[in-house]
């Protein structure tokens, strides 16, 4: 079954958004999603590495040994990363800090090298580009989202660059356990499930 | 000696990596559907953690910091982890079959198990010395088993519960480990 070049970009934004319909790349998903700046500095450092490395691993993929591919995309991915932690230790310093050690943690990130893997050591330059941008931001979307409601119940507030907007008032009591590790998985739990009743109709 | 035992005892519990630290969530919810194949995750994890924990240590003092490479960390450990986990693989297939049978599919999933580059960076970026490094990794590898063998158990008894239908399998699973890491939470005031 080819799908048209539309749908390779759109089939990472709903039907086969990341974290919640591949259940891969969990770890950032869960851990930065305190507020809504570090979901989408966190997307957009992913998308940047997934659609670089699909891209090279595309373009390589007749050159690559079958035996020794996983070790070859590994080193592809981790130049990426290194590439994106340098840039983002020079240009957005405080935002690095926030994210720690969850940068480098990106070369692990199954959707990574899974998309290099499933899609893009099987099909051209230009599909692998747009499934990556695809699957990139819907990632991105993901996280703001689930960033957006635990910020929200969490502190009351919503950061989007750098200055908090309070959205409740002063007078909101903070429900701090949604911005604690136990928040974390029962709102992505709570938010499977709200997208399983969704598609179900 | 005190401090060594303390920090064994915060990596395991307080600073659990996988309830609190949220390392390595993709094996924690894909091998623990069932009680046996969570027991051979945990020990293969236990293995390589440490392993790779007193690699990357020793690699990362006598030449990335020697060299001033600094920067080359995270391709010299993925690389590092992935050769380990390789030569491992090759070297339990040889010696000791037994054990390869019981660990033998876990194994190559490990080096994209973010545990185990999480807790190579996190000794480094820390600090540790020698001994502390290798208590850590260790430390945090008996933490990373001890909640996936409890998840385990609880998971299978999820499944004898009847679950409403858009709550099945992961997303109950999620909010399953959500208890559990309020749990954990409480180890907070310990140390």
């Amino acid at each position: 079954m080819a799908r048209s070049i539309v749908q390779e970009f759109t089939k990472g934004l709903w039907a086969e958004v990341p974290p919640f319909r591949l259940v891969l790349g969990l770890c950032p998903t869960l851990a930065v999603t305190k507020s809504v700046e570090n979901g989408i500095g966190m997307g957009v450092a992913t998308t940047f590495v997934l659609v670089c490395s699909n891209v090279l691993v595309s373009s390589l993929r007749k050159v690559i040994p079958a035996k020794v591919r996983i070790a070859c995309y590994i080193v592809i991915i981790a130049t990426f990363v290194t590439v994106v932690e340098l840039v983002m230790q020079a240009y957005t310093y405080p935002l690095f800090l926030k994210l720690g050690i969850f940068i480098p943690l990106i070369v692990v990130n199954c959707i990574v090298l899974g998309r290099s893997e499933a899609f893009a050591s099987k099909n051209g330059i230009f599909r692998s580009l747009l499934d990556g941008l695809g699957m990139g931001i819907g990632f991105t979307l993901a996280l703001s989202a689930l960033a957006a409601v635990r910020e929200l119940l969490g502190t009351g507030d919503l950061t989007i660059w750098e200055k908090p907007i309070q959205v409740f008032g002063p007078s909101y009591q903070p429900f701090s356990f949604m911005v604690e590790a136990p928040g974390a998985f029962v709102a992505l739990g709570l938010m499977l499930c709200l997208m399983n009743m969704v598609g179900k109709k | 000696m005190g401090d060594l035992i303390v920090l064994a005892i915060s990596c395991i519990l307080i600073n659990n990596i996988l309830l609190a630290q949220y390392l390595g969530n993709c094996p924690f919810l894909g091998t623990s559907k069932k009680m046996e194949t969570a027991i051979g995750m945990a020990m293969a994890v236990v293995f390589v953690l440490v392993l790779a924990g007193v690699i990357t240590w020793i690699t990362d003092h006598y030449f990335l910091k020697k060299l001033n490479l600094e920067y080359l960390r995270t391709v010299a450990f993925i690389l590092v982890i992935a050769s380990l986990v390789q030569f491992v693989e090759m070297f339990l297939k040889k010696s000791i079959p037994a054990l390869y049978a019981g660990l033998g599919i876990f194994l190559p999933l490990i080096t994209t198990n973010c545990a185990v580059m999480g807790v190579c960076l996190i000794n480094v970026n820390e600090e540790y010395n020698f001994l502390e490094a290798l208590v850590a990794s260790f430390g945090y590898a008996v933490g990373f088993g001890l909640a996936l063998i409890l998840f385990a158990g609880v998971r299978e008894r999820i499944l004898l519960a009847r679950v409403p239908r858009p709550l099945q399998d992961t997303s109950i699973a999620l909010v399953t480990a959500g208890i559990l890491s309020l749990t954990f939470f409480a180890f907070k005031g310990m140390v």
